[in-house]
């Protein structure tokens, strides 16, 4: 074989068939995205090293003492779980045929929802009418699982030692110098569709007692918008008008709204007096009395809920 | 014998994908996998009961042209508890996917086993 | 429709009301709302208990404009008012015992947070006793899951998060479990209130249809609530769970939230499946079983740990253990007992934790034995309180332990005879390995040691703290000895109860 042509690394047919292979990228070192320089002190590299190696160690002791123990427990498990599986198949044969109308389900329960929901709720929505009218207690425990998970993840990831910061602002740091800072593309398309995104969540969220949709929906539709946003121009830029004070003010203020209005409903219905609150013209959007602005509660809880997962997933603090 | 086990096939999906999901969420020593199989099991346990509100050729539970016949739609009960449950599994989620990462932080692995082992160690 | 009989539903929107007004407070404030929270909860408990005792009958209480098959609705008899009063008592004497730790172990930061977990958990606890709605049920576990998994890591230490991670796993096991059984039950009857479901599961079980799917529900029910409150072969979770959190959140982690699951599982027994038909569909004998393991497993593990915490908790598994006992016994008898012992092991751990917390402060915060030989002699008060715990867990008379053992060992001769020479047998022994741990324990809190080992090492304990110890003794005490109005409270409100 003849000698490797010394002009020939870094040539263009060097590179074609290196691109060819897959091991050339021709973008290499002229974008924003250069993966991180090892920028350890001698110190944090050794101790990275001892880390390594005392992973490597507990690997070994992993296979060694939990090996017998984990074989066990599996067979164990598998056992179980082929248990379950015919049991509840064996169950499952006996229950009554899927979308059959006559089966238990269907009774005088759903009858009235259905018949008289748009009487009783003034919700088009049948389902929308029930959870927040006919079951509404229901729905205001599930707003408080979400608060009770925003707390929890509160407390989690929220910073609050100082060298947490730290670690955290290195992370942050390694995770920008991957992630496209100031991009044009993406924020050109976010000026777009952040608008748009945010006007069709409230539109969900208005439009919850007429058309498929709710608070839910919607929320999680604003949330979303939050985060393009935030993925967009940076935390500095979204901090601006969703920062904590007005995340808390949003929360307290449509969860304390839900609770005197559904109170109000419930101490109402028990004691039979009379509601001052009317169902108005089904199909108009100021109708189906609570229900709207039930919607909106939840909705705001819901974006905010979303959003400040993300933001505390992201940086630790909101 | 089988009864209604092949019409019922949506059942027997949402028991299978059930199993399918505690058994990862049980056996899988890696957080991520863990998470990923409580979400299966969450969402089989809402496509069984999403699968009981369905009748056959009924409209979805939203009034059209004034149409107040209950044989028409679907029943609606199911759909409300799915939304209700469907949030409850959210936040559930997060919260796990937040103890993963701080599990990370504190010991620099997702894997359960190595991280029983970490501590094991530090008791001693 | 009297004032009186709005206070449940009163009790449940305030302790809801106060988690949200919390969020923007600052800890200070926090803590005040929950404490004032707490305490009017019992008060108008109290009034509702009164109520439904003068009257003896229980009422619905519609949560909206509609009635049972179509809106939420709870319900409120004598037993879930006494239970009602006792949860929010427990709640409110551990929160005050364990106060100046929760100043010291968390930061200023998560501090209000704690106390809104804690309203939550209220809320959930009184939701869950109340409820008529099955739904409404699995909505308030999550609530109370989610929130003690906040309890359980909320010093966020590593140690915390495995126990968190697993108690969540092993929760979030039972809740689906839950939810599968109630989608069951809602396919076969078409109901989700917990009265007409009874009436329609009746109907069914009177013509003979769907025997497997109501057996199968029967026991994912059983195994699902069993898994959450820690039954024996699920009990993997509670040694962690408990062991490690701020003293507080362990006395109210073991002495009402799994309670909160115990009594819902007696009430969907009561109130939807019929007492009567578990006990026919044998479930109640793999509850009994699981119930004696549980009592001699979990003694048996108490007494081979070194660390005085982690024996409290594995002496919840033995407790919990005897509280299925009772339940698996099938007679009326053995409900009242467990229901007894619901309270009265609420009482008992909640003092046992708060005053570990106490004779470890005065040790180096240490809570192996090694370091706590003579802490009784630090920490006067506390080596007093865990005295008492201990001596009422044995079942000295005069204490509540007692009253329990006595129900139990009494309803054991209503039961079958078998069940009745077992279940004597299972006591006698658990009460033997309960003295030898809990002996053991406080002959080294007071083990004799040098006089300067006798001053203590570490802070004392504030005057706040000492109000909860005394008012947890008190609570023994007045169990122990005036255990009869319970009583007979339990029994009238478990005959009205189905």
């Amino acid at each position: 074989m003849s000698k490797p042509n010394p002009n020939y690394k870094g040539s263009a047919w060097d590179k074609f068939t290196r691109w060819a292979k897959g091991t050339y990228d021709p973008a290499d070192g002229k974008l924003e995205s250069t993966p991180p320089k090892d920028r350890l002190s001698p110190g944090e590299r050794a101790e990275r090293m001892l880390r390594e190696y005392d992973q490597s160690r507990f690997e070994e002791g992993v296979a060694k003492e939990i090996g017998a123990f984990q074989i066990i427990s599996r067979i164990f498990f598998v056992l179980m779980a082929v248990f379950m599986v015919v049991v509840l198949l064996y169950t499952v044969s006996f229950l009554p045929a899927f979308g059959d109308p006559n089966s238990p389900v269907n009774n005088e329960v759903s009858q009235r929802y259905i018949e008289q929901g748009l009487e009783e709720t003034g919700a088009v929505n049948i389902v929308t009418g029930m959870i927040l009218d006919y079951r509404a207690f229901d729905t205001f425990g599930e707003s408080c699982v979400l608060f009770v998970a925003m707390c929890c993840v509160t407390i989690l990831l929220r910073a609050d030692k100082k060298n947490e910061i730290r670690l955290r602002v290195r992370e942050e740091h390694e995770m920008l110098e991957y992630e496209p800072q100031e991009d044009n593309i993406l924020q050109q398309a976010a000026r777009i569709l952040v608008p748009l995104i945010v006007i069709f969540g409230i539109y969900v969220v208005l439009n919850g007692h007429i058309s498929p949709g709710g608070g839910f929906s919607g929320g999680a539709i604003i949330g979303t918008g939050l985060i393009l946003h935030l993925t967009a121009f940076g935390v500095g830029r979204t901090r601006r008008f969703m920062n904590e004070r007005v995340i808390k003010t949003l929360t307290v203020c449509a969860l304390t709204f839900y609770c005197f209005a559904k109170s109000y409903s419930f101490y109402t219905g028990a004691n039979h007096l009379e509601s001052i609150i009317t169902t108005g013209t089904p199909g108009a959007i100021l109708s189906a009395g609570l229900i709207v602005y039930l919607n909106i509660c939840v909705g705001i809880v819901v974006a905010c809920t979303m959003y400040s997962f993300y933001i505390l997933f992201r940086r630790g603090a909101i | 014998m089988l009864g209604n086990l092949l019409t019922n096939y949506e059942d027997v999906a949402a028991v299978i994908l059930f199993v399918i999901g505690m058994g990862n969420l049980l056996l899988q020593s890696n957080l991520v996998k863990k998470i990923i199989g409580l979400d299966i099991m969450d969402s089989a346990v809402y496509l069984f009961l999403a699968s009981k509100g369905y009748i056959e050729g009924g409209a979805s539970p939203i009034y059209v042209d004034g149409i107040m016949d209950a044989s028409y739609y679907i029943n609606p009960i199911p759909a409300g508890l799915v939304l209700t449950g469907i949030v409850v599994s959210v936040s559930v989620s997060a919260l796990m996917m937040a103890l993963t990462i701080c599990l990370y932080r504190e010991y620099h692995t997702l894997n359960l086993d190595e991280i029983m082992l970490k501590l094991g160690k530090e008791e001693m | 429709m009297t004032l009186v009989q709005n206070f449940p539903f009163f009790c449940i929107i305030l302790s809801m009301f106060s988690a949200i007004i919390s969020f923007p407070m600052n800890h200070r404030w926090a803590m005040r709302v929950h404490l004032i929270m707490v305490t009017v909860v019992l008060a108008l408990s109290l009034c509702v208990l009164g109520y439904t005792a003068s009257t003896g009958e229980s009422y619905t209480f519609m949560m909206g404009h509609f009635p049972a098959p179509w809106g939420n609705e709870i319900r409120i008899g004598v037993l879930e008012a006494l239970m009602a009063v006792f949860f929010s008592l427990i709640m409110l004497l551990s929160v005050l015992g364990g106060l100046a730790h929760i100043g010291r172990e968390l930061k200023n930061s998560r501090k209000n947070l704690f106390f809104i977990l804690l309203d939550l958990l209220m809320s959930s606890l009184l939701a869950l006793i109340y409820t008529n709605d099955l739904f409404t049920a699995y909505v308030f576990i999550e609530i109370n899951t989610i929130s003690a998994c906040g309890l359980i890591m909320i010093k966020k230490e590593g140690r915390t998060y495995v126990s968190a991670l697993r108690y969540m796993v092993m929760s979030l096991v039972g809740s689906s479990l839950f939810l599968i059984a109630l989608t069951l039950l809602y396919t076969i009857t078409g109901q989700l209130l917990m009265t007409p479901a009874k009436e329609a599961l009746a109907e069914l079980v009177a013509a003979g249809e769907y025997e497997v799917p109501i057996l199968v529900i029967i026991s994912l029910v059983t195994v699902g609530l069993g898994i959450k409150s820690g039954l024996y072969p699920f009990h993997t979770w509670i040694p962690d769970a408990y062991g490690y959190t701020t003293p507080s959140a362990s006395a109210i982690l073991s002495s009402l939230v799994s309670k909160g699951y115990l009594f819902l599982l007696i009430k969907i027994f009561y109130r939807v499946l019929d007492f009567e038909f578990v006990v026919s569909s044998q479930v109640v004998n793999l509850l009994f079983m699981l119930g004696i393991l549980g009592m001699i497993m979990g003694s048996w593990l108490a007494i081979k740990t070194q660390n005085i915490r982690r024996m409290a908790a594995f002496s919840s598994v033995a407790q919990i253990g005897y509280i299925y006992m009772g339940i698996g016994l099938g007679t009326t008898a053995g409900v009242v007992a467990a229901l007894f012992h619901i309270i009265s092991h609420g009482a008992m751990k909640s003092l046992l934790f708060i005053s570990i917390s106490g004779l470890s402060e005065v040790s180096d915060d240490k809570s192996d034995f090694e370091s706590l030989k003579g802490a009784g002699f630090r920490n006067k008060l506390a080596g007093v309180a865990y005295t008492v715990g201990a001596m009422s867990m044995i079942g000295m008379p005069l204490l509540t332990g007692f009253i329990s053992k006595y129900l139990f060992a009494s309803a054991a001769t209503t039961a079958l005879q078998g069940k009745m020479v077992i279940a004597w047998i299972a006591l006698a022994i658990s009460t033997i390995l309960n003295t030898v741990y809990f002996m053991g324990s406080v002959l080294t809190i007071y083990h004799s040691v040098p006089a300067e080992q006798r001053k203590p090492h570490g802070m004392m304990p504030s005057r706040v703290e000492s109000v909860g110890t005394v008012g947890l003794i008190a609570l023994n005490v007045g169990l122990g000895v005036a255990a009869t109005p319970v009583i007979q409270a339990i029994q009238t409100g478990l005959a009205i109860f189905g």
